[in-house]
């Protein structure tokens, strides 16, 4: 089917900038911009509305297989089309792992039947992800992992992370690390500061981060090996960062949408759904936190979304599960960046779309003729409160709920075909 | 209102003038335990459950004595033997008690802010008897009324609280409430001991114990857990009690008519010297005890009025619409 989408703001993050024209979709690609409308093809007016790649949400954790309940490919997929994301890359930690190529097969296999978005699988790093033994990172790769991670557990022994980077550096598999000192971090729900010490929460100092950070560096230096830092979101790491990626290591590195517009303030009295791995850290943080992104020091924006059932959640802080839901609040949380935080829209999208697609060697997250059409049409002003019972996830654990946001997404396309359609004109 | 919460979840939340009022009614109390007759009415009709999850043997008493000199039938639920150990969630439990319809519930939990958890989900009034490293309230409004009564003031004194501040609730309620009431506190104890960012709530901290102490009214002493002294924060008991064990020659450097305090159970030896603690001119430990008992009738009492307060309003509002 052809689209013509007209009267759009198209959002370049490639180019960095956004103008308005017209996208013209032949054959599941963008075939051309500002082209007249070919015959036959549906005209979509896009309003002054934004036009933007979909999401590449680098993080969601899924419970197929081993938590259905949570969430399933099936209802993830509905939240994303909603969300805007256009590509799920689902994390390893599923029960089982996805640490052979036998799980990965069936993960995607049964992704093709029942997601409207496109899926990619990390795998596990380490077998069960126990950071002890290598998981089969050759045939996993072979089967179309495109990453590989112990997702948050930390490999601490550093024998094992350097044999498994060595190996990796020869396949050139990209690695993914949660940089955290293991032992420092033990048993912390917090970061530490007056506030947790006002509450009376076991915190640790978000130096945690840096010293994983530091070493998970020297071993990338010494192997080679393409490295990806799940989340950095401590100004403490930032220099550490630009140090390694100064030095020509192979480093890029994320965050979650939620260390960048929370912070450790909306705990407030022992509110769960506020409770994170890493912990969320005090405001100076998300300010610097929010300028690398601007500066392009930080490169991914993600959701990590992690569905929680509500049995999970309804403990005592220190016990009660970390995580939230984030596919269907991921765009209308970035907005408070461009809103509150003034980032421009392309710059937002260039960590929301083209950079994890470029780290992970995916067409998509571009606006230019030959791509895939994965495409999503925004309005960033719209207001809306957000009712967590009205998301489409299984689990409602957002820290969002009640939360007065800006930006609706108002359709989904993925490889051409409408996934998500709210209000769109036809005309 | 002098007195306007529905809980008692913490220090934090109270207005100077609530601590003022608990204190003064409990005096009250102080009088009514102290004479032959030691009944009062307050909590008559009412139903008082203690929920310990951790096992205490002092404030659980004390707790059970106050509610059933003011009338209350008092059930005592020790939780570290129970469902829980099940698998039950704290919120089943919290759930299930109050189907029965308890008016007082006082829960003693080993996490932080599990006690404000439990007070979401019931409808009757809160008291917290200790979560966590959080809170623990009416240990620190009874240091209060103690303080009150030595010192015939609780305001611009100086109080020195030592010891394991980080894993202390009763140091963190007392330093709340001292600093609302306006005085200066000194926290004395090994950096390990310390919580981050402790500066910021308007204290001076010290590591040196004789510098802490210097021109000290008041010495408050806490209680070092006999598992925190084995290399993990201190190196050893011993070393303890060199640097931070309260003993003559350190109190000297307090003022002369410095008062000792300490929540209890004391462990004699590793941070108070014996002959400190006994000390009847020093040591008001055993007032301590006495006014434990003063103070959570008048908490009780006052959430009880605005409990009954609150149901009264509702069964007008109800029928008024019925």
């Amino acid at each position: 089917m052809t689209l013509w989408f007209h009267n759009a703001r198209l959002i370049d993050p490639e180019t960095g900038t956004e103008r308005t024209g017209s996208l013209t979709v032949e054959a599941g690609q963008i075939s051309a911009i500002d082209a007249p409308c070919p015959d036959g093809a549906r005209r979509i007016d896009c309003a002054g509305k934004c036009l933007a790649p979909g999401i590449v949400d680098m993080g969601v954790q899924i419970g197929e297989p081993g938590a259905q309940h949570r969430e399933s490919l099936r209802s993830a997929g509905l939240a994303a089309a909603r969300g805007g994301v256009t590509t799920m890359i689902l994390r390893p930690d599923t029960d089982p792992a996805i640490d052979t190529p036998e799980v990965l097969e069936y993960v995607t296999r049964r992704a093709e039947a029942r997601t409207p978005v496109n899926i990619r699988c990390m795998a596990a790093l380490t077998r069960g992800r126990a950071g002890r033994e290598m998981a089969e990172i050759g045939f996993l790769l072979d089967a179309g992992a495109v990453a590989f991670t112990d997702g948050d557990r930390v490999v601490s022994d550093t024998k094992v992370l350097s044999r498994c980077m060595t190996y990796a550096r020869g396949l050139g598999a990209l690695i993914i690390g949660h940089p955290q000192d293991a032992g420092l971090s033990a048993g912390a729900c917090a970061s530490s500061g007056k506030f947790a010490s006002l509450r009376g929460l076991p915190a640790v100092s978000p130096m945690a981060e840096r010293m994983g950070f530091d070493r998970d560096m020297g071993l990338v230096e010494m192997t080679g090996v393409r490295y990806h830092a799940d989340q950095i979101t401590s100004a403490r790491s930032l220099p550490a960062l630009e140090r390694a990626k100064r030095n020509g290591l192979d480093v890029t590195a994320g965050i979650s949408i939620h260390h960048l517009t929370l912070n450790e303030f909306d705990v407030g009295d022992y509110r769960t759904f506020f409770k994170f791995t890493p912990p969320l850290r005090c405001e100076d943080d998300r300010r610097a936190m929010v300028q690398a992104v601007a500066d392009g020091l930080i490169d991914v924006i993600c959701s990590m979304h992690t569905p929680h059932d509500e049995e999970s959640k309804r403990l005592p802080f220190e016990e009660a599960a970390a995580g939230a839901v984030g596919l269907e609040t991921l765009l209308p949380a970035a907005m408070r960046l461009h809103h509150s935080d003034g980032l421009p829209l392309p710059l937002i999208w260039r960590a929301l779309s083209f950079n994890p697609a470029q780290r992970l060697g995916l067409p998509s997250g571009r606006l230019t003729a030959g791509s895939p059409a994965d495409l999503l049409l925004f309005d960033p002003d719209a207001p809306f409160v957000l009712d967590r019972f009205a998301l489409l996830s299984k689990s409602k654990n957002t820290p969002f709920d009640g939360a007065r946001m800006q930006g609706r997404v108002l359709a989904t396309y993925v490889g051409g075909q409408a996934v998500y359609e709210r209000e769109v004109s036809d005309a | 209102m002098a007195f306007s919460q529905t809980h008692l979840l913490g220090i934090e939340p109270l207005h100077p003038t609530e601590i003022t009022a608990i204190l003064d009614l409990a005096e009250n109390y102080v009088a009514l335990n102290r004479s032959a007759e030691k009944h009062g009415r307050a909590l008559e009709g009412m139903t008082q459950i203690n929920m310990f999850f951790e096992n205490s043997t002092r404030t659980q008493a004390s707790f059970e004595l106050a509610g059933k000199r003011l009338g209350a039938d008092v059930m005592n639920m020790s939780m570290a033997h129970s469902s829980v150990k099940k698998g039950e969630t704290l919120i089943d439990t919290a759930l299930t008690l109050n189907a029965m319809h308890p008016d007082l519930l006082v829960v003693r939990h080993g996490s932080s802010g599990a006690v404000n958890l439990l007070a979401e989900k019931v409808n009757c009034a809160v008291l917290n008897a200790g979560d966590g490293k959080h809170e623990h309230p009416t240990q620190a409004l009874l240091d209060a009324l103690t303080i009150r009564r030595k010192k015939g003031r609780l305001h611009r004194l100086s109080i020195a609280i030592c010891g394991d501040i980080a894993h202390s609730r009763v140091a963190r309620s007392n330093l709340i409430l001292l600093g609302k009431m306006e005085n200066r506190v000194r926290l004395v104890g090994p950096p390990t001991l310390m919580p981050k960012g402790v500066e910021e709530f308007g204290v001076e901290v010290f590591d040196d114990m004789r510098a802490g102490l210097a021109g000290a009214d008041v010495v408050m002493m806490l209680r070092l857990q006999r598992e925190r002294m084995d290399g993990g924060f201190v190196p050893s008991e011993r070393e303890y009690f060199h640097r931070y064990g309260l003993d003559a020659e350190k109190l000297a450097h307090a003022k002369e008519d410095a008062i000792v305090m300490h929540p209890g159970p004391m462990n004699r030896g590793v941070e108070i010297d014996g002959a400190i603690a006994d000390d009847i001119n020093r040591s008001v430990i055993q007032e301590q005890v006495e006014m434990g008992v003063a103070v959570r009738m008048a908490c009780m009492d006052l959430l009880a009025r605005n409990l009954r307060a609150r149901r009264e309003r509702e069964r007008l509002r109800e029928a008024a619409h019925g």
